[in-house]
């Protein structure tokens, strides 16, 4: 795998201080490399890298509207077979938002028609530029701004639409979850999506400072912590073959890591207990 | 050059052939079903060597004509009635973008109530977009605009996209002798596409889409402003050339019999195939009437219009669309931009027919005119 | 003057908007104390710290990824 010193994605950008996107675009670039194509749904990524007349993007790039990349993905990776260009990679950068809820008509298009597209969807669980409303990745029990808690509600109350097995579903050959805070297993996941033929899928859980509510040194800290307590699962599903792709060495309580964050503070006893019980049972069938 | 018996669906997918377009994404929608069809038909065949994007939806069919267009190759796509309306933000982004991209419209109503039958409502309700937008009168005219349709887009003054209109069913459907140009003439009157703005090159990258603060995106407007003023001489340009190749020539409009003529009818499409016919006869019978046909309806050719209706003493402008409460959207663009005594009608909504009958009363109308706006040919029970 | 289409030619360009104005607090890296672990180079959402472990202050938004990330504590944020 060559992970290159250069920096496909420029600093100057409009991002938060402390920004997990921008890391996670960076390492995928680093290992993707010059020759790619990069598409991106609107949103977080999109606004802060694109403010004409500038571009923080090293790479071509394409954006065009919020339900669409992997639909525009479909076609840049055509034109550009189509000009005998099938070494340049074509990757498309998603928000949950923009993947999970008004993109998944798209993307479920694109992968059913097997392109030789990677799609990264950056998780932050939320739609996070237009100030933390609540997606389909919104995880049960957080506090979002059309989830709010309030006297008569916990914050969000259904669970989080599991978006990579969907993909799998769709027989794509290789499917992976992943996070800014392990990049060694990102990056090889990326490259592995590279070498794939057809389409690949990574679910990038990017932890965000100002939707989740915690101190902006802390990034990274939080998408271990959620990897750690089994909130999230780092996996790869090569042909169909499910694997772990790491496992914490002793599985931590979900509690810590929700009350690091401002967006499950208000969470009663009872609502922990149910997030943690749900988090059990997924990580012992796992063995995790 | 062949002369073939085919289906105006069918001509179009000629066009396309000898346009040569690296992507197709289509979606089916009656009545344009055929043409995506037999585009799959060619390429299986080997007879079109394009990547043929079998897209789940329209809007996708659009974006990946954005994708690919913006990579840099020439596309074409095809749509209707619904399938434009769910295109519609994409229609303004590809014009936006600059994209030219070349799209056939099977103008079918739109719902609801649900119709598959034909009224340009559609392709009308999208000409803010930023879209040039041509409506055939026959299959002839649909396959040569489509190769105009590239000439004008790909044009540097211009990179607009545009929409070539055939009215669903009465075109799509209706079988004609076509002349269909062989591949070298084609080849000589639109050459291949080769992007020089905009496109997606790891050796040159570009960011295309960027957001604008409002200290850029009003002169992004005007600037496309400019580029559909600058198009009417292109389209005038790309016509004088393909009369010279191919000896069809077209207009901004076309003026049956309207030198000498007191009343001037004003239409887009296939209807103005019953127009002249009507106007043969009553000429016949000494009567001073004329057709002015809109063949380009973006840019608006107000100079080529008012020039056309100068002598008229009244003017007809029928429209196959409706925007209530103002009346037909041709009728109100040409009352806009000149001073007529023009009536507008509306007229085959959701395919409601229109026969000779209704011109002569149109024609009638507008001589002893009620009212400014009236609507032609609805079921008795409803007058 | 905006391009056609809006399109952006100058690659990298946001490069002219120096964010290091943003920052309340600077990370300051002791070189001598670095073990080349490269967790600052590879977390910093900026990517303003390059191979030789110069952090590059036009940039620098004073996040604290990478004082926070760094194993050995060889990166103090300060008061800017």
């Amino acid at each position: 795998m060559e992970i290159s010193e250069k920096e496909f994605l420029a600093p100057g950008h409009r991002g938060c201080a402390g920004c997990g996107a921008t890391i996670g675009v960076r390492l995928a670039l680093k290992v993707l490399g010059k020759n790619t194509v990069a598409v991106s749904a609107t949103g977080c990524l999109e606004i802060i890298t694109s403010p004409y007349p500038e571009t923080a993007w090293e790479i071509p790039w394409i954006h065009l509207a919020f339900e669409n990349s992997a639909a525009v993905a479909s076609g840049v990776e055509r034109a550009l077979k189509a000009l005998g260009k099938d070494d340049t990679t074509v990757v498309t950068f998603a928000g949950d938002g923009g993947t999970a809820d008004i993109g998944l008509q798209a993307l479920s298009g694109a992968m059913e028609r097997g392109h030789n597209i990677i799609y990264i969807c950056y998780d932050n669980e939320a739609y996070m530029n237009t100030g933390v409303q609540r997606s389909g990745a919104t995880p049960y029990g957080a506090s979002t701004t059309t989830s709010p808690h309030g006297k008569e509600s916990f914050g969000e109350d259904r669970p989080k639409k599991n978006i990579p097995m969907i993909m799998a579903a769709h027989g794509v050959p290789y499917v992976a979850t992943a996070s800014i805070s392990y990049p060694e297993d990102f990056m090889k996941k990326v490259q592995k999506a590279k070498e794939t033929e057809g389409p690949a899928y990574i679910h990038l859980s990017q932890p965000c400072t100002t939707g989740w509510g915690y101190d902006p040194s802390k990034t990274i800290e939080m998408g271990r912590m959620a990897v750690e307590s089994g909130s999230w699962i780092l996996y790869e599903i090569v042909d169909g073959h499910f694997r772990v792709t790491y496992r914490p060495m002793q599985r931590k309580l979900v509690d810590e890591y929700l009350n690091a964050q401002k967006r499950f503070k208000h969470l009663t006893d009872e609502e922990r207990q149910r997030i943690q019980s749900h988090v059990d049972a997924v990580c012992a069938e796992l063995k995790i | 050059m062949v002369l073939k018996v085919i289906s105006t669906n069918m001509a179009v997918a000629e066009a396309v052939k000898l346009a040569k377009p690296l992507v197709v994404p289509v979606y089916p929608i009656t009545p344009q079903t055929s043409i995506s069809e037999y585009l799959a038909q060619f390429v299986a065949d080997g007879e079109l060597k394009a990547e043929y994007i079998r897209v789940e939806s329209e809007h996708s069919a659009i974006s990946a004509a954005v994708g690919a267009s913006g990579t840099g190759v020439r596309v074409f796509t095809a749509t209707s009635s619904q399938g434009m309306a769910l295109m519609h933000e994409i229609i303004f982004a590809a014009a936006g973008l600059r994209n030219p991209i070349v799209l056939v419209d099977a103008n079918r109503a739109l719902s609801a109530p649900l119709s598959i039958w034909n009224d340009q409502q559609d392709t009308i309700s999208e000409r803010d977009s930023g879209w040039l937008q041509i409506y055939a009168e026959n299959g002839q005219e649909a396959l040569d605009s489509v190769l105009i349709s590239y000439r004008v887009s790909e044009d540097n003054e211009v990179l607009l996209p545009c929409m070539v209109c055939l009215d669903g069913f009465i075109l799509t459907h209706t079988v004609e002798p076509v002349d269909i140009p062989n591949s070298e003439d084609a080849d000589k009157f639109l050459p291949p596409y080769k992007p020089e703005h905009a496109f997606l090159d790891p050796e040159r990258p570009m960011s295309l889409g960027a957001f604008t603060d409002p200290d850029y995106y009003m002169d992004a407007r005007h600037d496309m402003e400019l580029a559909m003023e600058r198009s009417k001489k292109v389209i005038e340009k790309a016509h004088q050339e393909f009369a010279d190749i191919f000896g069809r020539e077209y207009g901004l409009v076309e003026k049956y019999k309207c030198k000498d003529a007191e009343t001037i009818l004003v239409a887009m499409g296939s209807i103005c195939s019953t127009i002249k016919d009507v106007i043969d006869d009553l000429r016949s019978q000494g009567e001073k009437v004329g057709l002015l046909r809109v063949r380009v309806f973006r840019p608006f050719p107000r100079d080529e219009i008012r020039e056309a209706l100068e002598g008229a003493s009244q003017v007809a402008v029928l429209d196959k669309n409706i925007s209530f409460g103002v009346g037909g959207v041709l009728y109100n663009n040409i009352k806009a931009k000149m001073d007529v005594n023009a009536y507008g009608f509306i007229v085959g909504l959701g395919g409601r027919d229109i026969t000779p009958k209704h011109i002569i009363e149109i024609i009638n109308k507008t001589k002893n005119p009620i009212t400014d706006v009236q609507w032609i040919g609805l079921r008795e029970e409803e007058i | 003057m905006v391009t056609i289409g809006a399109a952006v030619k100058e690659p990298g360009s946001t490069r002219k908007n120096k964010t290091g104005s943003w920052r309340t607090f600077k990370p300051m890296l002791d070189k001598d104390k670095c073990i080349d672990c490269d967790n600052c180079v590879l977390f910093c959402p900026e990517g303003c710290i390059n191979q030789e472990y110069d952090i590059d202050y036009d940039y620098c938004k004073g996040c604290g990824i990478c004082a926070e990330e760094c194993p050995v504590k060889a990166i103090k944020m300060e008061r800017d």
